[in-house]
């Protein structure tokens, strides 16, 4: 097994991934690239592990799971902040969320679009 | 080349194709679904490597768990059905970065390992890697499994305003 071979897609994948955080204007579609950037490191956390003969055994694949759950936890967090997002301002664009004003008074009394 | 190499090289196309098929496509729903593509064309490389309690695990929640709730999130904030012209940025910065980040790390890579072989180790199946899990990681283990509750209350909390404010 040459290991360049599943290191180079890794690299690839995590690029395609910085890419969409960084062109995408929807949030959701911003999770799915993040979801590809975890995927990139699974991947060479797992081959890495075929290639590192450490002291503990399998531990890159230990470390996979690991951020599989982590994954999964981010990935509902994230969601419930983009689905109140969308109940806050009516679209998910995220260019269009003002950082530096925050309207505290607009939070307290959420409009709920129906 | 062995057979591993090849299975690894037409996984590995698979799955960068669809990644970028994920982040270039212009209908939200169709990026979800490269997303199942690209997940399970990465769960076959991790079989390749002798991973397979990760990649069932993989399967298992990636395509299983995560892309339904995506999805969900995607008719939730009522996105249409078909194209949408709206949903990119200006481009150059965000090809310059990620391209750069990716065919940077890809040299590296390629520099660093060239076409060297090395042999596949045994198999991580479940009894593996449930013992090395459950003897060298337990205290990881049990605090991811804190920080998983810690993201269940706090996904309540944000996605419910009438408790999670105090007006």
């Amino acid at each position: 097994m040459r290991p360049v071979i599943p290191y180079v897609i890794g690299a690839l994948l995590f690029g395609a991934g910085v890419y969409g955080v960084l062109r995408r204007r929807n949030a959701v579609l911003v999770l799915m690239a993040v979801e590809l950037m975890l995927n990139a490191v699974n991947l060479i956390l797992v081959t890495a592990d075929t290639t590192v003969r450490a002291t503990l055994p399998h531990g890159g694949q230990v470390f996979a799971l690991f951020v599989i759950v982590l994954a999964a936890a981010e990935v509902g967090v994230g969601l419930a902040i983009v689905l109140q997002l969308y109940r806050l301002r009516a679209s998910v664009a995220v260019d269009t969320v003002r950082l530096d004003a925050a309207p505290a008074s607009e939070l307290d009394e959420p409009r709920v679009i129906t | 080349m062995t057979g591993a190499d090849v299975l690894l090289l037409a996984l590995g196309a698979v799955a960068v194709g669809s990644g970028v098929l994920v982040v270039t496509t212009d209908q939200l729903v169709r990026a979800g679904l490269y997303l199942v593509v690209c997940l399970g064309a990465v769960a076959g490389l991790y079989l390749v490597l002798t991973a397979e309690l990760v990649a069932w695990v993989q399967v298992l929640i990636y395509v299983g768990a995560v892309v339904v709730l995506l999805l969900f999130a995607v008719m939730l904030t009522r996105a249409p059905i078909g194209r949408s012209p709206d949903l990119d940025r200006p481009g150059l910065p965000a090809v310059l970065i990620g391209g750069g980040a990716g065919l940077g790390l890809a040299a590296l890579f390629a520099d660093a390992f060239r076409w060297s072989a090395v042999e596949l180790p045994a198999p991580g199946n479940a009894e593996r890697i449930g013992t090395e899990l459950f003897r060298a990681w337990v205290l990881p283990f049990e605090v991811l499994s804190v920080l998983l509750l810690a993201a269940l209350v706090g996904a309540i909390i944000v996605s419910r305003p009438d408790i999670g404010s105090r007006s």
